[in-house]
């Protein structure tokens, strides 16, 4: 029912995020943030069971933090991944921008299985795009292509989806930091 | 075991106790991110086998999901509104059940699911909630209090806690609203409808806020519409609507009104314009 997605471009990362906070058949919320800022530049996008994932990535919100008080610096993006297999049912996309290897898309499961992806994304919705991403993506992208990508995912899913999904937050990350773009709301099914 | 846990611990603490999940900080960690290690009860990363879930004893209790409470928020504060039939399958155990708990004289909380289990977790929030007060000489948030009861019952995730609530009340940054489940959801919004009568209420509600500025003898005729026709569709839900409104100087009990007046009174007004 939730939807994740990120595209790496050569000096950026887009990442999207539904906003629907659901308990069984209900909408119970609209404006929900799935995203968790892990640190300047990084962004950790969870979905999942309900508790899990904003118990989960709140653990490790604080617990990076705490690392970057203890030794003044902050965690680079690979070791933010380390995690052993952990009763948490949720899935992850890990995005962010690191000082010596640029832009980063990783994404993680479940069952802590890792990869790092020039394009990523969870949730039923995934399939629907997946294939766009794979038809569509080129390293090269400029931002408005990927956020032109990003819009031909989303119209695939409010064609195609049977559950409404009616916004999603959007962030970019590059070197000068996180920047919140324009929600994005698929109008009118086609 | 767990009981004893909880009533000691001064502010939970939940690195330690009840689940595995907690096995997640290892000694691996220390070194890279500066975790600290489990304590004593330094469970194991054992991913719990699927022959733990689902079958547990606590699938065979039966608990009281019957019931409709919902709660929004509008200018003038919050209207939380509860029906009060309480069943045990088809029976019906009473229709006096109060499910508007008074956490304190600011914070209300609802209950639906299982009766004992959110008297007593809202009852030990209460506590919490005082505790607070008196540490930091002012009194504890929405956010705040609704958090506390959160990771208090995640602990328990998994293990039969049956609790649909919501923590309704007014603070420093006006009125707050949030919904707190048993499965962890904790989730702040304008409008909440939890119980088996939900859907019904929330159909009402919705469509009512639509017009915005309410005055407070709307929004209450509002909740109470929303609980009756929950009722008149549920049959597990019943009794009587009690209505309460959170404002500035804390929540006041509005009014109790059984059902089937209500009923009566509806019909009466529906002849008149016809």
């Amino acid at each position: 029912m939730e939807y994740l997605i990120g595209i790496q471009g050569p000096d950026f990362v887009l990442v999207a995020a539904d906003n629907v906070a659901a308990s069984s058949i209900i909408q119970m919320k609209q404006d929900q943030d799935k995203m968790f800022k892990l640190s300047d530049k990084i962004l950790l996008l969870c979905v999942g069971e309900a508790g899990d994932t904003v118990q989960f990535a709140e653990y490790i919100q604080k617990n990076i933090q705490l690392y970057k008080m203890r030794n003044e610096h902050s965690l680079q993006q690979r070791y933010g991944n380390d995690l052993f297999p952990t009763p948490y049912h949720v899935n992850l996309l890990l995005a962010g921008f690191d000082e010596t290897d640029g832009p980063g898309l990783y994404f993680m499961d479940y069952l802590s299985a890792l990869a790092k992806a020039p394009f990523a994304a969870h949730g039923y919705g995934a399939y629907l795009t997946l294939s766009i991403l794979d038809r569509y993506y080129r390293p090269d992208l400029t931002r408005d292509e990927a956020v032109e990508l990003l819009k031909k995912c989303i119209e695939e899913l409010n064609k195609r989806l049977i559950i409404n999904l009616p916004s999603f937050s959007v962030r970019l990350i590059d070197k000068d930091g996180i920047h919140d773009l324009e929600k994005l709301v698929p109008v009118g099914a086609k | 075991m767990a009981l004893a846990n909880v009533l000691q611990s001064e502010s939970v603490d939940f690195s330690n106790y009840g689940r595995q999940r907690r096995g997640f900080a290892s000694g691996l960690y220390e070194t890279e991110l500066g975790v600290e290690s489990v304590g004593g009860d330094n469970l194991s990363f054992a991913v719990r086998t699927a022959c733990a879930d689902g079958d547990g004893p606590e699938r065979k209790i039966e608990f009281l999901h019957g019931t409709t409470t919902l709660a929004f928020k509008f200018q003038h504060g919050v209207i939380v509104a509860v029906d009060s039939r309480a069943t045990a399958g088809s029976y019906i155990a009473s229709q006096t059940v109060k499910k508007v708990i008074e956490i304190n004289p600011y914070l209300l909380g609802t209950m639906a699911g299982g009766a004992a289990d959110c008297s007593f977790w809202e009852r030990l929030l209460a506590r919490q909630c005082r505790v607070y007060e008196l540490r930091n000489k002012e009194r504890i948030s929405v956010a705040a209090a609704s958090k506390l009861l959160a990771n208090m019952v995640y602990q328990y995730k998994g293990m039969g806690l049956s609790m649909g609530t919501m923590v309704c009340g007014w603070d420093k940054t006006g009125p707050g609203l949030y919904y707190v489940d048993s499965e962890g959801n904790r989730v702040c919004g304008d409008l909440f409808a939890v119980g088996s009568g939900s859907m019904y209420a929330y159909g009402i509600v919705d469509s009512g806020l639509k017009q915005q500025n309410l005055t407070v003898e709307e929004a209450c005729d509002l909740g109470r519409r929303a609980i009756y026709q929950a009722t008149y569709r549920d049959a597990y839900s019943g009794g009587q609507v009690n209505l309460y409104h959170v404002h500035s100087q804390g929540w006041t009990r509005v009014s109790q009104s059984d059902v089937l007046m209500l009923h009566q009174q509806y019909q009466a007004e529906k002849a008149e314009k016809a």
